[in-house]
């Protein structure tokens, strides 16, 4: 059978109500593939991420994980993706640990305590690991929820800024979290405000703009000030058309 | 879709105006059967008369519960929005026959009884019910994002109408089961079957002009969309 | 219900994931204690406001006592149910949950045994002392079993219930709203029963009760199990 892509998206519509967060978004990643998605805010970046993670259903047009649906693919699929989203899902009352060691028994890892230890080593938390999460930083909780994301060593990554919060040393570790155990890089999909991030952990950009496609290509060959031109540039043209007007409930 | 419904008859009227004219003359004729046709009850006198629209009524509340069911087991399999219309609609209905009927009730109760309310079973049992169809109409405006309303408003009318069974059962069980009366003079059961006609027509009628026009405001929700879809295009 | 036959997918535990999540929801309630010190305190609380309530006017307290011990378990439990559902909504971890590999079914029954647990709990508590408030024999084989019944199909609407209203507007709101008009019969069948326990009258007249009790808990396990998932989907 030919690899079929990593995570592949057809056409994808959303629609919440009378507004449409996407519109029409064909995306492939191939395996091992890393595609960072920009946009403003409300571009539709998190609903196209949730949906790829199966959190919600397309209203059009379907999503594909490594060749599945969610539908067929089930539970399986779910130990092939790891996410982290603007909640970092872990529960403020237990400790990091006890978090992870939670998540690790519903992934079914084996050894779940001693994934948990390695996985918040990974992340710099091993010393805060009896810590409450409510105790911890945003950007303590952004490497655990990090941690959370990588326990089961998924070869499919979905990260919504995961640099939120993050200092400069944690954000700069954020590459080493994007190969698996066995030394394969992971294909990764990162919705990120901040460029250069983006730049500098990706081989690929999506940029979208009100639910669209608006431009897109390969990272090689383009350092900072060419990405920054091209999304004012897609931005600006954006602007010109003119956002449409709110609309009440009739 | 809009055309299917407004297809007009012989004489330039649709189907609907039609079921319209035919709720409101059957009115009218129950109206004179109930009043002045149908004789007087012996033991509860003239207030007996009042019964004519109450038990058609709660048929007709009856008939939009399991509306809301049915729809609500139909929008869970097919997830279309029309299912939701239609419980959505049903449940108004519902619960609208259900108010006049408790009203009805409770003028009927003041007469016989001398008290707007007893917990009569099934006074008791048409109150509960009111309740749990008002609570899921509350549900539906609370609740954010069309879809998800939709869901759990499904949910929340098959859990709903399983429990009148119960309802039922524990009502009348709490105040002991009343004799009903045996058989009626045929001049009674014309009238209710006139009336029961009536209201049946009646509901049907309010129901797809209801139907309707929530269909027609989806309908403009889409084409705002669209039409903000070109915009952008 | 959602398949693992993923080629070469490790097949996750049903059993253990139904224990991690049942371990998870207890050890947060064992540390805050926020669901069951509520639950009691507001039973607690009915229980002493329904004494002066009813002190003034009834001939007996006993003849009153079956509604005020429902009226309190109801009032705790809603409060309860209300609850279980929060720190599942205020950090995403809900989501979380549906990320992970398992059967929704387990997500529900884990709620549902925890709440099952709370409410056992704070029945245990508020038994004695209603029976110390009003003067009652209700620490029997007979009431608890009512009991028990009664709060099966009780926290297995509820779960449901309170799954939904935790999404919506004014939820705190809204549980009561939705719950209580469809725990109707539970009602009935719980007072009547535990008062004809109370009453000192054999266990067999509670006969009609019982069975309605059970053919509620028996109607509403089956339906919140075939109905959760459409609650659970979609969520955040």
């Amino acid at each position: 059978m030919a690899e079929a892509p990593a995570a592949e998206a057809r056409g994808v519509t959303k629609r919440f109500g009378a507004r449409a967060a996407l519109r029409g978004v064909d995306v492939a990643v191939q395996r091992g593939e890393r595609v960072a998605l920009f946009g403003p805010n409300g571009s539709g970046k998190t609903t196209f991420l949730r949906i790829i993670a199966g959190l919600t259903q397309p209203t059009r047009g379907e999503v594909r994980i490594a060749g599945m649906d969610y539908r067929r693919g089930g539970q399986a699929l779910r130990l092939r993706v790891g996410v982290t989203g603007h909640h970092p899902y872990l529960y403020d009352d237990l400790t990091a640990e006890e978090n992870l060691v939670f998540y690790a028994r519903m992934f079914g890892v084996s050894d779940p305590r001693g994934r948990a230890q390695a996985v918040l080593e990974a992340v710099g938390m091993a010393q805060r690991r009896r810590d409450k999460v409510r105790g911890l930083s945003r950007g303590m909780q952004q490497r655990v929820a990090l941690a959370r994301a990588m326990l089961h060593d998924p070869e499919l990554l979905l990260l919504d800024e995961p640099d939120t919060g993050l200092d400069q040393e944690a954000a700069g570790q954020l590459g080493e979290y994007l190969v698996r155990g066995n030394g394969e890089p992971r294909a990764v999909i990162m919705a990120t405000h901040d460029l250069r991030l983006g730049l500098r952990l990706c081989q690929r950009y999506v940029m979208l703009l009100g639910g669209r496609i608006a431009a897109g290509g390969s990272m090689a060959g383009l350092d900072a000030d060419a990405l920054e031109q091209a999304y004012a540039a897609a931005t600006f043209q954006a602007g010109q058309q003119g956002r449409p007007a709110q609309r009440g409930q009739a | 879709m809009q055309a299917g419904m407004q297809k007009k008859t012989a004489c330039g009227l649709t189907a609907t105006d039609v079921l319209g004219a035919a709720a409101f003359v059957l009115l009218g004729v129950s109206v004179y059967m109930a009043l002045l046709y149908a004789p007087t009850e012996l033991i509860q006198g003239e207030p007996q008369r009042i019964f004519y629209m109450h038990l058609p009524m709660i048929l007709a509340a009856y008939l939009g519960f399991l509306i809301v069911f049915v729809c609500g087991v139909m929008y869970l399999w097919k997830r279309t929005m029309g299912y939701d219309i239609a419980a959505r609609s049903a449940a108004e209905l519902g619960v609208f026959f259900t108010t006049l009927v408790i009203i009805s009730g409770g003028l009927w109760g003041q007469a016989v009884w001398g008290t707007f309310w007893q917990w009569e079973p099934r006074l008791t049992f048409t109150f509960i019910l009111w309740l749990i169809f008002v609570a899921y109409l509350m549900l539906r405006s609370a609740a954010q994002d069309k879809e998800r309303v939709a869901r759990y408003a499904a949910v929340l009318g098959i859990i709903g109408f399983l429990d009148i069974p119960l309802v039922f059962a524990s009502v009348y069980l709490w105040r002991g089961i009343h004799p009903e009366p045996a058989g009626m003079p045929r001049a009674i059961a014309m009238t209710l079957f006139v009336s029961m006609a009536a209201f049946l027509a009646l509901f049907a009628y309010l129901y797809v002009l209801r139907v309707r026009w929530d269909r027609a405001k989806d309908r403009i929700e889409e084409m705002y969309a669209e039409l903000e879809e070109e915009h952008q295009a | 219900m959602s398949k693992d036959t993923g080629p070469g997918a490790p097949r996750v535990r049903y059993a253990q994931q139904l224990g991690a999540l049942l371990w998870k929801d207890l050890a947060i309630e064992l540390r805050t204690r926020d669901t069951i010190a509520a639950m009691l305190v507001f039973g607690v609380l009915s229980l002493t406001v329904f004494n002066f309530a009813f002190e003034l006017r009834a001939e007996s307290l006993v003849l009153v006592a079956p509604g005020v011990l429902w009226v309190a378990v109801l009032f705790a439990g809603t409060l309860g149910l209300g609850r279980a559902y929060s720190h599942e909504r205020e950090r995403g971890s809900l989501e979380g949950l549906l990320l992970c590999p398992v059967d929704h079914s387990a997500i529900y029954l884990a709620k549902l045994l925890a709440n099952l647990a709370y409410l056992a709990l704070a029945e245990a508590v508020l038994l004695p002392v209603f029976d110390a408030f009003f003067g009652v024999e209700a620490l029997q084989p007979g009431v608890v079993a009512v009991i028990l019944l009664g709060t099966v199909g009780f926290a297995s609407v509820g779960t449901v219930f309170g799954a939904m209203a935790v999404q919506t507007r004014a939820r705190e709101v809204m549980l009561p709203i939705l719950l209580l008009p469809v725990l109707v019969p539970v009602i009935i069948g719980s007072v009547k029963a535990t008062g004809i326990l109370l009453d000192g009258r054999p266990w067999s007249d509670t006969w009609v009760w019982v069975n309605l009790l059970i053919v509620f808990d028996v109607v509403y396990v089956a339906a919140s199990f075939a109905l959760y998932e459409y609650v659970l989907e979609d969520w955040g």
